[in-house]
């Protein structure tokens, strides 16, 4: 397989116009961490974004910053760090989940996938912090959307379509996002020995009190015990934590009016700081099931208040399958047993009775031929899907068939 | 003036069995309208400079019959201008000589408010304000608050990806809605996102909204609620200057501080609100800020006391405190009170909405006020700060010949200028008529066919909403094709890894 490290857009250009012309299908990668997400496809030639590196513009005081798409987040996380900045929407690190090593994600990476960690809930996802986008589509174009401004509604929303679109649509050269401040402080309320139903109750009601509640999850007890945290490592309990930030006085006032609300609910603990970063780090990036890579691994999106009915549902039909709780409960992360294969996609997508998707983030490469990684749409979506994507790229040269089956006759 | 296309002699000759085909899809008699009374009603939106009597309009009801309309108007090639409450600003409402306007002010329900998972179901023509005031006595509200709020339709909103004042800490349209159910040119009925987060697939809610009613008529929204703060304060900051605002709104967000809103006016703009409605504004300022902050107590505490020391050290010469809620309401009065206070003082006005970097304000305001005495036009400035949001008012008299000409030909430099330091033509009212020509001014011609091209993925025979957003219309044909380059082989002293 032909494989290309292109650091220049001319070079990206011409790469795109050899596979124009001579019908080549390119895989499209920045550091390779989530490679394997995704339905496997036969390539011809792999293009690697790693070279298009560095942050081109960042101007703290209007909360914005530009970077090539090659740019590894960890130097993101530090240039912005030294402004007392960062990304809000807490993205994760798959690397080690999918059996690869931490820190190479890339920032076009992150936008390319629409990952967001356990502050989705508060200040939006990946796809909210995209403000503009520089790049090329499959018709070998330049392409550019967007802008660097926070308020934007000239044209059409493309930045939201090329976030989640898995490199299908065009391929970025450049970046425009929304950063905002780091919180002085950060708070994490522990309630310990709560069942699922109850802690979904929690987490509602701590969501639905005036306190911006910055991260809501729930860890049964053996997910807990993977912690490297020991208030929730060695509790031997299940552990509902509800996270909250600001100022000094404001993160204080909240932990404490958090902690007054639950006190009934069981013993409670809190983490401050770093141990609490770390918490949510081992939460976003599901570092839970790091270990066994053996498991395939999903996420699953739904309405929160679905979550216990769904659960259940799910534990009695799978034998063996692990799970946590983030987003309030509008994201679970289960782990099922190799054994349960396509048993296993076919309940956790025939549970969702409320609306939702289930993604395969983990799973072999047989798996993933035999299971579609991503939640099958209806025929109409699966249409207009195939006609946005008729319209970026025609060929079907970028990623083609990662998301979905290419459809005969479209192409 | 903006060209609308040219009306199709062939659909104006069937408008009789237009009607008669379209009053067996709605049932309520008053559902179709023909007459040219009941036409007048819909002839202009916000952007009233622009006027157009439609061919038809239709009323519907139901889901089924908004579907059948579509799906008869596709079979007999006629265009379709959806309308919400005709507040938009850029006329993206706007009705065709040779099109059907489909009004969806009857679907006005709130079909489901569900605090288990913090959202409100809810049918398009329902107000902005009226989902906050279903879910008010609960403590719940629904954040994005453009200042239409009160007529503006939540259809409407997401048609044009409504911001407000509060957008800097609560986000705009996109960011506070989690599902969408729209109806396709064809017919189709299809449901985007629901009540959980994030796409399966692309991301197609996300480019619904603010695609200017040119992609599908949306028929449910499913919005995010969050719970009412626990106090909401604001202040008012005057200055020498508008330089010193702008470094001060700057160094507020600088130090970490994300205001629940940031706003600025200008001389004439503090001058005209304070005369209308006695905000109790200082009137020896060139700038002044409103800045409010939302949170516990402590919270407001300690950022406000942050915010009056950077407010000193930026030399900010007034600086007042809200001491009741009446208080902050009247500091908001006068700002929400900006444009028809500019309207009582001159007999026409039209408001322009650029968005530029905040660190280019100082020479933005310059040049404009070199822009007005070239063309001898007042204009008056309002300022979503935080965000860069500007919204010039350019004063004149449609009753002087010319004068709505050379206002149109300043509000053009305007957004020209902003682009120009790197903001873009519009960060709220949405592109519309009023700014399509000016769309080259920011995206070259193969960006534009690029954008171009999504709609052809949802409505091929572009019937909906046409003439609006983009200044040449493409055939979707025409737009697919393309060009391959002979097949040299790439940098072959490229590294390979």
């Amino acid at each position: 397989m032909e494989k290309f490290n292109v650091s220049t857009s001319e070079q990206l250009q011409e790469v795109l116009q050899w596979a124009l012309a001579d019908k080549r299908r390119l895989s499209i990668n920045g550091g390779g961490s989530k490679a394997t997400v995704g339905r496997p496809f036969d390539a011809d030639a792999e293009i690697r974004m790693t070279d298009f590196q560095g942050v081109e513009m960042h101007e703290p005081a209007e909360l914005v910053m530009q970077a090539k798409a090659g740019s590894r987040l960890t130097d993101i996380v530090k240039t912005l760090d030294e402004s007392r900045q960062k990304l809000a929407f807490s993205p994760p690190d798959y690397g080690p989940l999918l059996g690869k090593g931490a820190d190479l994600s890339t920032i076009g990476g992150v936008f390319a996938c629409n990952l967001s960690g356990s502050s989705r809930i508060k200040t939006g996802g990946a796809r909210d912090h995209l403000l503009g986008v520089k790049g090329f589509t499959g018709r070998g174009q330049a392409f550019q959307t967007g802008s660097r401004v926070m308020k934007n509604v000239t044209g059409y929303d493309l930045c939201k379509l090329i976030t989640g679109s898995y490199g299908t649509l065009a391929v970025c050269t450049s970046l425009t996002f929304k950063v905002l401040p780091k919180a002085d402080k950060t708070r994490t309320v522990l309630i310990y020995g709560q069942q699922p139903g109850e802690a979904v109750e929690t987490l509602r009601d701590a969501m639905s009190s005036i306190h911006e509640v910055s991260a809501a999850a729930y860890l049964p007890k053996t997910i807990a015990g993977r912690s490297d945290i020991k208030f929730v490592s060695d509790a031997g309990e299940a552990v509902t934590a509800i996270s909250v930030e600001g100022s000094g006085p404001s993160a204080e006032f909240r932990c404490g009016a958090l902690r007054s609300m639950f006190d009934t609910c069981g013993a409670i603990e809190e983490l401050h700081g770093r141990r609490s970063d770390q918490l949510w780090r081992f939460i976003s990036d599901a570092g839970a099931f790091v270990e066994d890579q053996s498991t395939n691994v999903w996420r699953v999106s739904m309405p929160p208040s679905e979550a216990p009915e769904y659960l259940s549902k799910v534990e009695a039909l799978l034998t063996g399958t692990e799970y946590y709780l983030d987003w309030a409960g509008g994201l679970i992360w289960i782990s099922v047993p190799k054994s349960a294969d396509l048993a296993g996609s076919k309940v956790l997508r025939e549970s969702l009775k409320a609306g939702g998707h289930a993604t395969l983030i983990r799973g072999t490469e047989e798996v993933r031929k035999l299971i579609s990684p991503f939640h099958p749409q209806n025929s109409v979506l699966t249409r207009i899907s195939e006609s946005i994507r008729e319209g970026f790229d025609p060929s079907r040269i970028l990623n083609p068939g990662r998301m979905y089956p290419i459809i005969d006759g479209m192409n | 003036m903006v060209l609308m296309p040219k009306p199709n002699p062939e659909v104006l000759a069937k408008r009789g069995m237009l009607v008669a085909g379209l009053r067996r899809i709605v049932h309520s008699p008053e559902g179709v309208i023909d007459e040219e009374a009941g036409l007048r009603a819909f002839e202009c939106d916000g952007l009233s400079a622009y006027r157009q009597l439609p061919m038809i309009a239709v009323l519907p009801e139901t889901k089924q019959e908004i579907a059948e309309i579509l799906k008869y108007c596709a079979a007999e090639k006629v265009n379709v201008v959806p309308r919400g409450a005709g507040t938009s600003l850029s006329g993206g409402a706007l009705p065709l000589a040779d099109g059907v306007l489909l009004g969806l002010g009857k679907f006005n329900k709130i079909v489901e408010v569900d605090y288990d998972n913090r959202c409100a179901v809810v049918q398009p023509g329902v107000t902005n304000l009226a989902i906050t005031d279903a879910v008010k006595s609960d403590g719940f509200y629904y954040a994005p608050d453009p200042s239409s709020q009160i007529a503006c339709t939540i259809g409407g909103n997401i048609a044009e990806n409504s911001g407000g004042v509060h957008c800097l800490k609560y986000g705009l349209t996109t960011n506070n809605v989690l599902g969408v159910e729209m109806i396709t040119m064809e017919g189709e009925i299809i449901q985007l996102g629901g009540k959980h987060l994030d796409a399966e697939g692309y991301d197609l809610m996300g480019v619904v909204t603010g695609s200017e009613g040119l992609l599908g008529v949306i028929t449910e929204v499913t919005v995010r609620l969050l719970k009412s703060p626990e106090h909401i304060t604001a202040q008012l900051i005057g200055f020498p200057s508008s330089e010193q605002a702008g470094e001060c709104v700057g160094k507020i967000i600088g130090s970490g501080i994300i205001p629940a809103g940031m706003e600025m006016m200008d001389r004439y703009a503090i001058h005209a609100a304070e005369e209308f409605c006695h905000a109790g504004y200082p009137l020896d300022v060139e700038a002044l800020l409103i800045v409010e902050l939302d949170g516990p107590i402590v919270e407001i505490e300690h950022n406000n006391a942050a915010i009056e020391k950077i407010a000193g050290e930026c030399g900010a010469t007034v600086i007042k405190q809200s001491q009741s809620e009446k208080e902050r309401m009247a500091f908001w009065a006068g700002r929400k009170a900006a444009f028809p206070a500019i309207g009582r003082i001159s007999p026409d006005y039209m408001c322009m909405d650029g968005t530029i970097p905040r660190s280019q304000l100082p020479k933005v305001l310059a040049r404009m006020k070199e822009l007005s005495e070239h063309y001898g036009l007042r204009v008056a400035n309002v300022f979503h700060a935080g965000d860069g949001n500007l919204h010039p008012l350019i004063l004149f008299d449609a009753n002087i010949p010319g004068d709505l000409e050379k206002c149109e030909q300043f509000g053009a430099d305007i957004l020209k200028l902003c682009v120009a330091v790197g903001g873009v033509l519009t960060g709220e009212h949405g592109v519309g008529v009023e700014k399509r020509d000016l769309m080259g001014e920011m995206f070259s011609e193969d960006d534009l066919k690029q954008q171009q091209r999504l709609k052809c993925a949802f409505d091929p025979e572009g019937r909906l909403n046409p003439g609006k957003v983009f200044p040449i219309l493409h055939r979707c044909a025409e737009l697919g094709k393309m060009h391959v380059h002979n097949g040299e082989l790439p940098f072959p002293d490229l590294p390979r890894f």
